[in-house]
């Protein structure tokens, strides 16, 4: 248990090394979560889209 | 060559590479994350700050390849009128600029420590601000012309007069003094060890495909925006 405090203790520079990939983990995943959001976003829109000119074509 | 800039030609060989670059890119991440984080050993002279590399020096690396993606890409579109070519560069923007971004607070925490200052105003730290602002402007451009046109050709002209500043960030620790480091990679090879380029590919691998998997998913949603454009003007048309 010791070991592993001193582990995540990175030699006293554990408020710099996390934060770095702590940051990492969050800029990666916020670009990836945005992209797939938008990119579902605008499937629906097309979708719906597609609906109204169907309709409008009976 | 031309036939690449069929949208549903090229959108048919982007999709058959995504679950390759998103497979790839989680694989990397699986094994370089355990190396860089726990069996790399420590650095001699900044101890374990050294992981803050990891991190920081893909990040770099990646910041500057998606700029020359995006010039490139923009020469094309400028030039040939390419639409596929501007679109890549469209989606390409705002993960260069995450990219960029990270790169630059990592620096600053790994400064802080090791050089006592979060930030220094040398040719390095502040090209790659410059760079990070052009991704900004690029982003903001796009998106300011009532004239889509418009916009993208003001972006492209703007990516493209930008990539002047690629060659200052790579050659501005040799060309100025300062206290960023020299490169780790040049025609002599790797100046650290094995140990630790092991892991620093393995997260430049994880990065690169994972740049490769989002640019797909953003080139879906421009060709989306597209198709949606064309679908509102001829509802309007015959409504």
């Amino acid at each position: 248990m010791e070991n592993l405090s001193d582990y995540f203790a990175m030699g006293g520079y554990a408020r710099f090394v996390w934060p770095a990939y702590a940051l990492g983990a969050a800029g990666l995943v916020a670009v990836l979560w945005l992209s797939v959001k938008s990119w579902k976003a605008r499937e629906d829109e097309f979708a719906k889209l597609k609906t109204a000119r169907d309709e409008g074509a009976n | 060559m031309h036939k690449f800039a069929n949208p549903t030609f090229f959108m048919k060989i982007a999709n058959a590479v995504f679950p390759w670059a998103a497979g790839l890119s989680v694989l990397c991440f699986i094994v370089g994350l355990p190396i860089a984080l726990v069996t790399s050993p420590p650095d001699y002279q900044q101890g374990e700050t050294v992981r803050i590399m990891y991190v920081h020096v893909p990040a770099a690396w990646m910041g500057s390849m998606v700029y020359a993606v995006m010039a490139a890409s923009s020469a094309v579109y400028l030039i040939w009128r390419h639409t596929v070519a501007h679109i890549i560069a469209r989606a390409s923007a705002p993960i260069g600029a995450m990219f960029t971004g990270l790169c630059l607070v990592t620096g600053m925490l790994w400064g802080e420590p090791m050089w006592g200052t979060w930030w220094v105003w040398d040719a390095r730290l502040t090209s790659m601000l410059i760079l990070f602002f052009l991704y900004l402007g690029y982003i903001a451009l796009g998106d300011a012309f009532e004239d889509q046109e418009r916009g993208d050709r003001a972006a492209a002209l703007l990516a493209l007069v930008g990539s002047v500043n690629l060659p200052i960030v790579h050659f501005s620790v040799e060309w100025w003094n300062t206290l960023h480091q020299s490169s780790i990679l040049s025609m002599q090879g790797f100046s650290i060890s094995t140990e630790m380029v092991v892991p620093l590919l393995l997260m430049v691998g994880a990065f690169q495909f994972y740049y490769v998997a989002v640019l797909v998913i953003r080139l879906r949603a421009e060709l989306l925006a597209a198709k949606i454009r064309t679908a509102r003007f001829n509802l309007a048309a015959t409504g």
